[in-house]
């Protein structure tokens, strides 16, 4: 079964950052923890509770279907794959995505796209993420 | 610089409101941190001016290690201390590494005085001087809260600040980061006043790309399982650091009622475990640390008749704990984090704020000052008028207040008192009356800090005391740690970090270095640091221990005066006479 990342327990999150410095490295090959897919902030101020901003693993992806070169796919379980050879860097996704899990590389002139990868999951050090189990 | 063999340097001048970026290839063979914030005051600094002389440089430095692997979370800072006058220094973990490393600076180092009260905005793409006269005045709380909704960046920033006491330069004010982190000691925030400097925000988003990602990410795995793991750092997310309360009670070692006693009747109800049970909230991390070892506390204060609460949360600390509580002989943990938020929004430094006013209680007590002079009530115990009494210090109320706004060592001159104002090297005292190793310590150390060489711990795991090899330890324990310091390596992480695991973290990011480079390197900046020290006057020749040191009990019993001041004399002939031959070697 297709599995996608879950930040249920957030009231756990330490405010280490690994799970950022993890996404941007492996994912992005990148020690800046701005290229990063999961996303955790404060609700404000660093004396309110951490929140994690991720890809919510959409069935109905509305930037795939805000993408029009369709560089964005639909993966099993939710959420979508970056075709990269068919991004234009339109920008068209960033907007699209309600929860905010998408912003630009503009490095490499690319949005950041959650694979489900599960590695900062693994290196999360207080059981604040995990991957679910769905059904296709 | 990631990748590069040069130190990206950022100079910043706040009078002509002007920046400048140089590659320092020259600096390279100083890493980062200590080595390299050493090297850049000693360049910068003018040794004739006073320590708040508007040339005189204020400078921060982070390392190639920083936030890439785990507890690597320090920000080094280096200045003339206007405490001591003479070498600064002081570390504070948050995200202010991170912010710098994101921004693409290695090292920043500021110079010049505002012409009117200023904010500074570095980012990787922009540097800007921005109007900060609303600000002033506000405390740490508030300054904060005004930056972070004025500016973008939420998550990825840090916001560094001062409050009233940096302002009104109290030679022990500290400059907050990101609210519960601190460049604490020796007077950082007096040197931010000094400059009309209130805050800095810093991030970035500049584009670091990893060289050999198979070879960095297996490096920086091995060593997160080591800290997270193992039972290397367990101590310190669990109860943290106030863990040291009860251990240092049982052992005659924890300083109370300015160390009238070395143990405390109430030790029990200001332990780490109390704190744990009735205050602890939440605990959180600096940015690139998987242990969590910030200790949030919460107390509730009536503010009106009627059932009218608030809930107030702060983080605590062993240091906080001793030098706000047991010193001033406070009995419940409630009234210590009500004590601790007070020095928080002032802006000062914890240590020094109690044991000011743990000499302050004692002076008052034999008549040396009077009512008139404190304006407060001071006694051990007394929570409510502690705090007045540090509105009093924060805002220089007095002449009283403003004497010792510039510390104990200005107090006494004024006041006497002498023997019992609980300082080493110029710095007030902190929190570890174990004995011989940590009386030498921190007199000597470099930032007179305990936790420049650790003499305290020397005492705690020694069989039994050898004049010889207390000598070493301070000494040698000094140079391993600045090894570790110019890497911006967390203390707490020490034994996580051995030599082989540094030198294989370096080599996943392209530093070949060997373990002969890294001893070089700890002597170099202990020497480099001693002679700044001299240019700047200082001197422990004729040095004399405040006589309370030797009546109150340690872990030792009472420390004979003549034998720690024999002590000291080893100490010097010893470091002089290798300071001749490193400099003969320069």
């Amino acid at each position: 079964m297709p599995k996608v990342l879950r930040a249920d327990n957030m009231n756990k999150c330490l405010g280490c950052f690994t799970c950022m410095l993890t996404c941007a490295a492996v994912n992005h090959n990148n020690h800046n923890l701005a290229k990063s897919s999961i996303k955790v902030k404060t609700r404000g101020g660093l004396q309110s509770k951490f929140a994690a901003t991720i890809c919510v693993a959409c069935k109905e992806p509305a930037c795939a279907e805000a993408c029009p070169t369709n560089a964005l796919v639909r993966r099993p379980g939710g959420g979508v794959k970056l075709i990269r050879e068919r991004c234009i860097a339109c920008e068209k996704c960033v907007s699209a995505c309600i929860v905010g899990s998408i912003h630009m590389d503009y490095d490499r002139k690319i949005p950041i796209i959650c694979k489900h990868c599960g590695a900062c999951v693994r290196m999360c050090p207080h059981n604040c993420l995990s991957m679910e189990e769905v059904t296709e | 610089m990631l990748g590069e063999d040069f130190v990206r340097v950022l100079y910043i001048d706040l009078e002509n409101r002007k920046a400048d970026i140089r590659e320092r290839k020259d600096l390279y063979k100083y890493l980062g941190g200590t080595g390299v914030a050493a090297k850049l005051l000693e360049e910068n600094m003018k040794k004739g001016l006073p320590p708040l002389h508007e040339e005189q440089p204020l400078i921060i430095s982070i390392g190639p290690l920083s936030t890439i692997f785990p507890v690597v979370t320090k920000a080094v800072a280096t200045f003339i201390s206007p405490h001591t006058g003479e070498y600064g220094e002081s570390h504070a973990g948050g995200r202010l590494a991170m912010a710098m490393r994101n921004a693409g600076y290695d090292a920043i180092v500021i110079t010049g005085r505002a012409h009117k009260p200023t904010y500074l905005l570095i980012t990787d793409r922009n540097i800007e001087f921005k109007d900060a006269r609303a600000m002033w005045g506000l405390d740490i709380e508030e300054v904060g809260r005004v930056v972070r909704e004025r500016e973008p960046g939420p998550g990825k920033r840090s916001i560094i600040r001062i409050g009233r006491a940096g302002e009104n330069l109290v030679t022990y004010s500290c400059v907050n980061v990101d609210t519960y982190r601190h460049f604490g000691r020796l007077g950082m925030g007096a040197v931010f006043g000094s400059k009309n400097l209130k805050a800095m925000i810093i991030m970035g988003e500049r584009d670091l790309p990893i060289s050999n990602l198979k070879e960095y990410f297996k490096t920086y795995q091995e060593i997160y399982k080591k800290a997270t793991q193992t039972d290397a750092m367990a101590k310190y997310h669990e109860l943290g650091t106030p863990l040291n309360i009860k251990v240092l009670n049982a052992i005659n070692s924890l300083p109370t009622k300015n160390l009238l006693q070395s143990t405390f009747e109430h030790a029990d109800d200001i332990s780490g475990e109390r704190f744990a049970e009735k205050n602890l909230i939440r605990k959180v991390s600096c940015t690139g640390c998987p242990i969590g070892c910030i200790h949030i506390g919460q107390f509730r204060r009536e503010f009106d008749k009627g059932y009218e609460y608030e809930s107030i949360a702060v983080s605590y600390d062993h240091e906080l704990v001793y030098a706000l509580g047991s010193l001033l002989g406070i009995r419940t943990s409630d009234e210590v984090l009500e004590i601790i938020e007070e020095v928080e929004l002032a802006g000062l430094d914890a240590m020094t704020t109690g044991v000011v006013l743990a000499w302050a209680t004692e002076a008052l007590q034999k008549g040396l000052i009077t009512k008139e002079d404190t304006l407060a009530d001071l006694e051990f115990g007394n929570t409510k008028e502690y705090i007045k009494a540090i509105d009093y210090i924060a805002d220089r109320a007095n002449e009283f207040y403003y004497t010792i706004g510039n510390g104990l060592n200005e107090a006494v001159k004024k006041y006497g008192g002498q023997e019992f104002a609980l300082l080493y090297g110029g710095n007030e005292m902190a929190g570890y009356h174990t004995g011989y190793g940590f009386a030498l310590g921190q007199t000597v150390g470099a930032r007179h800090s305990h936790l420049d060489n650790a003499g305290y711990s020397y005492d705690q795991s020694a069989k039994e005391l050898k004049d010889e090899e207390i000598v070493d330890y301070v000494i040698k324990e000094e140079k391993e740690r600045n090894v570790l310091t110019s890497l911006c390596i967390c203390l707490f992480a020490r034994k996580v970090y051995d030599r082989p695991t540094i030198l294989k973290a370096l080599h996943s990011i392209g530093i070949d270095w060997t373990d002969d480079d890294l001893t070089r390197l700890g002597n170099d900046i202990f020497f480099t640091k001693l002679r700044i020290k001299k240019e700047l006057g200082y001197s422990l020749e004729n040095y004399r221990f405040p006589k309370r040191v030797f009546e109150t009990p340690t872990l030792w019993g009472r420390m004979d005066e003549e034998r720690l001041n024999r002590l000291l004399r080893m100490y010097i002939d010893r470091v002089e006479k290798e300071y001749e031959d490193w400099s003969r070697g320069q």
